[in-house]
């Protein structure tokens, strides 16, 4: 199956890109998922900052299982505001 | 009345959208971008948000405030892509029948905001830049708002 990563900030950065797909195993975890992407994407092996999971836009935990057609987004620290 | 803009704020707008006439006072906080931090001089700052997360985060903010205090109507509109020293970064107005809750409204709002609205901030300073959050390994807050974490 196959999901959509779109990536923001220092994620973006560091990655090249804003957006990418991704083959994942059935039930793969969202944990799972970002331990691939460091394997696939030099840029992202580097990074060594802890990350929220988000999936379909609502924070979710790392345990969460992922569907085909899933937007995953890795929310690296948030500083909104002032 | 969530909204994420890519210009200049205007809180006469947010004033307006939350107008009621049953409400005894509107309390409004200004976040704006400052030209110094940690001792470097910062010349500009770059906004970054998940769309639609961010606005759909915002609102969920307003609702946890709506069920904590007695308020009437709440707008929070946040800037992004670049913004020029001193301009507006955020907004928040709050109408509620008494003064307490919208000031008590208002600050938690804009605390929660900056623990998980998903919105990044990049400082361009002297001989560099860095995306605020990520340059000390500062541990994330804890998520009581993500079940199962």
């Amino acid at each position: 199956m196959q999901v959509k990563v779109k990536l923001f900030a220092i994620l973006r950065e560091r990655a090249g890109q804003s957006e990418l797909l991704q083959e994942i195993g059935n039930d793969s975890t969202i944990g799972e998922l970002w331990q691939t992407l460091r394997k696939e994407h030099s840029g992202l092996a580097a990074v060594n900052i802890k990350l929220l999971y988000a999936v379909n836009s609502d924070y979710v935990g790392p345990d969460h299982v992922l569907r085909d057609g899933d937007e995953v987004v890795f929310v690296p620290p948030v500083s909104g505001g002032c | 009345m969530y909204e994420l803009r890519d210009k200049a704020l205007d809180l006469n707008e947010l004033v307006q959208v939350v107008g009621d006439p049953g409400a005894g006072a509107v309390v409004t906080f200004i976040g704006t971008t400052r030209d110094n931090n940690e001792g470097r001089r910062v010349y500009s700052l770059e906004y970054e948000a998940y769309p639609g997360m961010a606005e759909q985060e915002m609102r969920k903010l307003g609702e946890e405030a709506a069920a904590k205090w007695q308020l009437s109507r709440i707008a929070v509109h946040h800037r992004i892509g670049s913004v020029p020293i001193g301009e507006a970064s955020v907004m928040i107005a709050v109408a509620s029948p008494h003064r307490d809750e919208g000031f008590k409204a208002c600050r938690y709002i804009i605390d929660e905001l900056k623990k998980r609205v998903p919105i990044w901030k990049k400082e361009i300073y002297e001989g560099g830049e860095v995306w605020i959050g990520t340059q000390t390994g500062d541990p994330l807050p804890k998520m009581p708002w993500v079940s199962g974490s």
